[in-house]
């Protein structure tokens, strides 16, 4: 068979999946771009008209009466408490999820199982049902507050639901389990004779943690970050219902361009930006956390 | 002129589990190691050997007695407070950290300055010959090679004292053999006292200043490999290392007869009744003329230099002799021969 029939029949052969690419990831993502710089429709939808509005509405708004044009803030706070509770929740799954799974890789191999089963157990509920137990456990006459003020440590019950901390709950609670498994896998191929290998050398504790284990997983560390921060940074559900309509993060800004806000293209460019900081940060966040690795 | 100890264990014993669970893994263990010595701890898998160097590493407590280094008690002091540095049998190399960075980590812990680390690595890494692969990584060498970085890392801060646990298991035999005299030049360079686990007796016996041979927990007989080989104190000693054939006899005056009638005048060091001879085969010779014990050659094996005849004597028992193959002129399977024994280097072990 000539090289170049060969390739044709390589282009053939992948074009089911390549259509299915193209349709289902990249079309719909195309249509957003493209919506992103056409005019907003009276009452929804678009006009095809180009127009910059979309973007420009991103980071400005323009006073209705004189048309001076300002920073929008309220845009901003959302998207810095996106940031700020993707990270924060990154973080305290990583501080609890690193624990975890110590324990569970380091348990005998026949109940390894039955933990990572525990864990996943939670998959099993939809969100939306697993929020509302949350909602059930932190609002004021909740499960919570009811013992806390029976304890008498509290004499009123504390507003806890519809803040941000409520979202760093949810959150934490929810993605706690895909920080977990990865983290588990990495600890699981860790040899733990360089533990005593690094005792040998004088290494306290603390070095032998931060010199030998947590270079050495790493990978899995990395890989539970970006599993935990990407829908951390798009959540809706959680900000919607245990922030009430106030304590949004992006997801519910971008629903609400699509929905009551009728404006289209304000959402559309929104995802796009949505998109390409989720982008940036994955390629800074390799980048950074590749630099000391002798293999580039 | 009395040599300094640096290694004194005292009544070491090591229980795991309690109760009807407990495994002694170590019984009452005494010995004094001392300073440059090339000591070796032989043993069959499961002595107690490995234990006893991972309570001198501090990786295990001792359940009763007492470690001292150098005279400091350090029984209760962590693995990361001791100068004395491990070379793993499974090399338990960083798989992040470059081969300078692996040798470096040590001293880098001790908290010495950047420059000394870098001169330090310098150092060892011309000791052990790997000074063109400090950049690379353990994976990307071979298992020699990890073994010298394993080595190299564990000198490099220069302990009081090297354990080594079974280091040349995973290599093949020609490199084992490199890795032997090597190991020995360092010992000699470096001064430092070495203590080596190993089960192969042969490694042992070429390597070692001292041997102390264990068994299920216990301290059998220490001594120089002369002194192993030559005067095993029991049969298992005797059986474990080298090759020897177990002659039962009994004393009458001031020889044995053995079970074929024929009597040898061995030194009986105070025994009595029953007694098997413990005979190397090379302290075994054959006449051709047939004067000695009678025997017949029932089987031969030829070993290059030496060949292994293993003979049937009068009441049908075997023994077993190593004859230098140019000397054994012509003796073939089948032959009836004479049968000397050396009787002056004979050892006698209570039946």
């Amino acid at each position: 068979m000539s090289g170049r029939s060969k390739g044709l029949n390589g282009w053939l052969l992948s074009s089911p999946a390549l259509i299915l690419l193209l349709l289902a990831a990249s079309g719909p993502l195309l249509i957003v771009a493209v919506y992103s710089v056409l005019e907003k429709g009276d009452y929804s939808g678009v006009r095809w008209i180009l127009s910059g509005d979309g973007w420009f509405n991103v980071l400005f708004q323009r006073d209705i009466f004189d048309q001076t044009v300002s920073l929008a803030d309220a845009n901003l706070s959302i998207f810095w408490r996106s940031v700020k509770l993707s990270i924060a929740t990154t973080l305290i799954t990583f501080a609890f999820g690193l624990p975890t799974a110590w324990f569970i890789a380091t348990r005998p191999p026949k109940s390894r199982a039955l933990w990572l089963f525990l864990i996943t157990i939670p998959f099993w509920t939809n969100l939306l049902i697993r929020t509302f137990a949350i909602m059930e456990v932190i609002r004021n006459q909740g499960i919570l507050n009811t013992f806390l003020t029976w304890t008498g440590l509290i004499s009123e019950p504390i507003q806890i639901l519809y803040t941000d901390t409520a979202v760093l709950i949810g959150m934490v609670y929810v993605y706690l389990p895909l920080m977990v498994l990865p983290l588990y896998a990495a600890i699981d191929r860790f040899d733990f004779r360089l533990i005593e290998a690094g005792y040998d050398l004088y290494a306290s504790r603390w070095q032998v943690l931060r010199g030998v284990i947590l270079p050495i997983i790493r990978p899995g560390i990395v890989a539970g970050s970006i599993l935990v921060f990407i829908p951390s940074l798009g959540a809706y559900v959680t900000p919607r219902v245990l922030g009430g309509g106030k304590n949004m993060m992006i997801g519910n800004f971008i629903e609400l361009q699509f929905g009551q806000g009728q404006n289209w293209p304000l959402g559309a460019a929104l995802s796009t930006v949505l998109l390409l900081v989720v982008l940036i940060s994955l390629v800074v966040y390799t980048r950074v956390t590749s630099k000391d690795d002798p293999r580039g | 002129m009395t040599k300094q100890i640096a290694i004194d264990a005292r009544n070491v014993g090591k229980i795991y589990g309690v109760g009807v669970h407990a495994v002694t893994a170590l019984g009452d263990v005494s010995i004094a190691i001392e300073q440059g010595e090339f000591f070796t701890l032989l043993g069959p898998s499961g002595c107690g050997k490995t234990t006893l160097l991972r309570c001198i590493a501090g990786f295990e407590t001792p359940t009763s007695g007492s470690i001292h280094l150098s005279g400091r008690d350090i029984t209760y002091t962590p693995p990361n407070e001791r100068p004395v540095n491990t070379v793993f049998q499974s090399y338990a190399l960083f798989p992040h950290l470059s081969v300078a960075d692996n040798i470096g980590f040590g001293l880098k812990m001790q908290g010495k300055p950047a420059k000394e680390v870098k001169a330090a690595v310098e150092r060892v890494l011309a000791l052990v010959k790997l000074e063109d692969f400090a950049k690379r990584l353990p994976q990307q060498l071979s298992g020699g090679q990890q073994q010298r970085v394993a080595l190299a890392r564990a000198l490099a801060p220069q302990p009081e004292v090297l354990l080594l646990d079974e280091p040349l298991s995973a290599l093949d035999l020609k490199l084992r053999k490199e890795m032997q005299s090597e190991l020995k030049r360092l010992q000699t360079e470096t001064g430092i006292t070495f203590i080596f686990v190993t089960h192969d007796q042969e490694e042992a016996l070429t390597m070692s200043d001292r041997i102390a041979v264990m068994s299920a927990g216990e301290l059998l007989q220490v001594g120089t490999p002369h002194d192993i080989y030559d005067r095993p104190v029991n049969r298992f000693v005797a059986d474990f290392i080298g090759e020897t054939n177990f002659v039962e006899g009994t004393v009458e005056g001031s020889a044995v007869r053995i079970g074929t009638g024929d009597l040898l005048d061995v030194t009986l060091d105070g025994h009595s009744g029953g007694v098997t001879l413990a005979v190397r085969p090379e302290q075994v010779s054959l006449r051709a003329d047939g004067s000695g014990i009678a025997a017949q050659i029932v089987a031969a094996t030829y070993l290059g230099t030496d060949t292994h005849y293993t003979l049937e004597l009068g009441d049908k028992s075997l023994l077993v002799a190593r004859i230098q193959s140019n000397s054994a002129g012509g003796m073939r399977v089948g032959d009836a021969v004479g049968l000397h024994i050396d009787a002056g280097a004979v050892q006698v072990l209570s039946a």
